[in-house]
């Protein structure tokens, strides 16, 4: 009986600030990691650094940069209007997606993850736009939007119903909320998925305890649910976010941007200057200001919501 | 729709181009010449944006007839929608790998390539054996495919824009004419609209369809004279002429001449409209002919209702009437060509080749000799009416460098959209010309 409690005391010993056990051990876990640092460092920072050296020329993407502008691209941009449109529309996205797109997630995925009768097969329909890839989504909305009500299936509804057909990707006024539209069908589905996995782990046990205290279903949604879904909530608002922020495919097919930059982007916008105006010092800088966008956000949204989990604790 | 789908393949492309940029370089390496031995193989790239059925058939037979006769040559074909072309073009191109023959239009963006040492000065070939290459084209139109007095590619279609229109439309409307000046326009559009037709489609989406009308009314108002001083900076992109037609662009679009939802459109729905016969007419070049059709429900086009008409006059312009816009098609030579791959631009741009294509009405020949293949009446007359032209003005988003023709293209759907002001156009053009034309 003396043996047992000598095993953990083993490891300890052996294994001790600077012994030559632990230097093995870091050297595995060095070697081990050594594949992904130096894909990590190839792919992912050192772009990261020449998008920076490149953002401080005028320099067309061909040959090497030779002229030298400091930090007049970040000046122009900030002064350019199309990029403020681009910055605008981002945080429309944004607004709408938190407060729109991700409240309807959730009470699908209550519907769908509870009791809802055939809860299996919507589960699968809900879940399918996401499935299909972002250009053959677009692809399809641009059929669905046609202005022509004798193709575009809305327009056919409209006019069906008796209203006036809109030609919704061709009126500054509407092609933002089409897009959106057409983002909101693409990724609602995925974050319906996490927050039913969310759900799936809040035992049935607290709320049947609700129940039996005398809450209703809505004070129960609100006062355990919603708390319990906390930290799926926050990883669902930090995706929406960043996604907004970097939406492109769906919006380039769809309308370029336009019409007269209505739909911009930072990322649409960033790609006109890049690739389709030759200016890839210019386009460079708009990726710096995309960057720290994001990265600011993720370090601010990181710091504020870092705060106890209910489900550790318990 | 089929725009979208190739847009698609292009992206499989790009992987299937990155995976095969190793093995390319090692074939053309051994250029050592040895003529006895069985020649090396040698592989050549070709992009295209030839999408139309029997226009991209045809290319396939010219390739498959070469490397026939040529077994050392293989030449690899991409086909790309115009649109995605341009994006994947740039993306090569950056990176520093042209392919060996790639669809040009000459002017400023190929200047811009060539200045980066990106292309192939091909100027030896066509001067050899006295210049028998070069002298079966027509001057003009290889001249648009030289910088610096080299050239850099070489042309195998030249035209112009102008109206085509749909004569049974334009019938219901009572109109007997085709209209002759701006005003008699802005009359036909009024009675179109009042007999219920849209009277013009277009694909303002796509921007450049747009910058047409505005860059004629411009060729029409100002001449000559007025677009090289602001190419030359003695003048600006700020005169008259450009504030002028900016002014006129929106007195037409008050009056709502075209389709629903035109400012999301492409030139893809452009062309089906006019293909099934759901528009009167459209500012479009030598190629809308076969685009209709290919477009359109039946791919029949509207056939014998198809019409041209020149750019109406503007009355009190300065510009002659007779002078056109438009430019044509050509390939440029990829920096790592081989020289395989200027024989066989040779080969395609050949009288018997050049005649094939103009048959088929997707060319107007730029070879001597290729203008016996032409036999709609349609492109007899385009010919007819830019070889009477005597100032010819290159495509503005070619002419000018990439950054200025990008400039002119989103500014003028500004004007479209009524969100720029004729003045703010013509502003933002000049502001970009100062930046580019040092």
């Amino acid at each position: 009986m003396q043996s047992l409690p000598a095993i953990p005391n083993i490891f300890k010993l052996k294994r001790g600030t600077g012994s030559p056990r632990r230097f093995q051990d870091n050297l595995v876990i060095f070697l081990f990691l050594l594949p992904a640092i130096v894909l990590f460092l190839l792919f992912v920072i050192y772009p990261i650094f020449q998008s920076i050296y490149y953002s401080l020329f005028n320099w067309k993407g061909f040959g090497p940069a030779v002229d030298f502008v400091g930090l007049d691209n970040f000046k122009n941009i900030l002064t350019d209007k199309v990029f403020l449109i681009a910055l605008r529309n981002g945080f429309l996205i944004i607004a709408l997606s938190l407060f729109v797109q991700l409240p309807l997630s959730l009470t699908l995925a209550i519907l769908v993850g509870r009791d809802l009768p055939g809860r299996v097969i919507f589960r699968t329909i809900f879940f399918l736009p996401y499935v299909l890839s972002e250009v053959i989504a677009a692809l399809m909305w641009l059929f669905i939007l046609n202005p022509d009500p004798e193709r575009g299936f809305v327009n056919a509804v409209i006019v069906f119903l008796g209203g006036n057909s809109q030609a919704w990707l061709g009126n500054t006024d509407l092609v933002l909320l089409a897009i959106f539209a057409a983002l909101t069908w693409k990724y609602f589905g995925y974050h319906m998925l996490l927050f039913m996995t969310g759900l799936q782990n809040i035992p049935a046990e607290i709320e049947e305890a609700g129940r039996i205290d005398g809450a209703n279903s809505i004070q129960n949604f609100f006062y355990i649910t919603l708390p319990l879904l906390g930290s799926t909530i926050r990883t669902s608002v930090y995706l929406s976010v960043l996604g907004s922020i970097q939406q492109f495919i769906l919006v380039w097919i769809m309308t370029k941007g336009g019409p007269v930059n209505a739909s911009e982007t930072m990322a649409t916008y960033m790609y006109r200057f890049g690739f389709v105006r030759f200016q890839l010092g210019y386009g460079s800088a708009v990726a710096i200001y995309m960057f720290l966008i994001c990265l600011i956000f993720s370090l601010i949204y990181q710091g504020l919501t870092r705060q106890p989990d209910y489900l550790t604790g318990l | 729709m089929s725009r979208k789908l190739y847009m698609l393949l292009s992206i499989l492309l790009v992987v299937a181009f990155a995976l095969s940029a190793c093995g390319a370089q090692a074939t053309q390496a051994p250029a050592a010449e040895e003529p006895a031995a069985p020649a090396e193989k040698v592989t050549i790239t070709w992009w295209h944006i030839s999408t139309a059925d029997d226009h991209k058939a045809e290319w396939q037979k010219e390739a498959d007839t070469y490397m026939a006769s040529h077994p050392n040559v293989n030449i690899e074909i991409t086909v790309l929608e115009n649109e995605a072309f341009k994006t994947k073009l740039t993306t090569v191109m950056q990176s520093g790998e042209p392919p060996d023959i790639f669809q040009s239009w000459g002017g400023g963006v190929m200047n811009e390539y060539a200045t980066a040492g990106l292309l192939r000065d091909i100027t030896p070939e066509l001067d050899a054996d006295g210049g028998a290459w070069r002298n079966t084209f027509a001057s003009g139109a290889l001249g648009v495919y030289a910088y610096k007095g080299q050239n850099y590619g070489v042309p195998w279609d030249m035209g112009m824009i102008g109206f085509w229109y749909n004569k049974e439309l334009f019938k219901q409307a009572g109109i007997d004419n085709p209209p002759a000046t701006w005003t008699e326009f802005l009359d036909d559009v009024k009675a179109l609209k009042a007999a219920g037709i849209t009277p013009i489609a277009l694909g303002e989406g796509d921007k450049w369809p747009g910058m047409h009308m505005w860059a004629y009314l411009v060729t029409r108002l100002g001449g000559q004279a007025n677009f090289e001083g602001a190419l030359l900076r003695t003048g600006s992109f700020t005169d008259e002429p450009f504030v002028q037609a900016g002014q006129m662009i929106q007195d037409l679009v008050a009056l709502e001449p075209f389709q629903e939802g035109f400012l999301g459109a492409t030139y893809g729905d452009e062309a089906t409209a006019m293909g099934n016969g759901k528009a009167a007419m459209e500012l479009m070049g030598q190629w809308a002919p076969a685009v209709e059709k290919d477009n359109s429900e039946d791919k029949q086009g509207i056939g014998d209702n198809l019409g041209f008409f020149p750019f109406p006059m503007v009355e009190g312009g300065k510009g002659d009437p007779a002078d056109a816009v438009g430019g044509g098609n050509g390939f440029a030579i990829g920096k790592n060509a081989p020289d395989e791959a200027i024989d066989f631009v040779k080969f395609l741009t050949s009288a018997e080749n050049q005649a094939t294509l103009a048959k088929l009405g997707v060319a107007i020949p730029v070879v001597k000799g290729g203008e016996v293949g032409l036999s709609d009446p349609l492109m007899i007359e385009l010919q007819k009416t830019f070889a009477a032209a005597k100032y010819f003005q290159l495509y503005y988003d070619q002419a000018l460098p990439p950054a200025m023709g990008s400039v002119i293209n989103d500014s003028t759907q500004g004007l479209f959209a009524g969100t720029l002001t004729p003045e703010q156009t013509a502003q933002a053009v000049e502001d970009s010309a100062q930046q580019e034309l040092k």
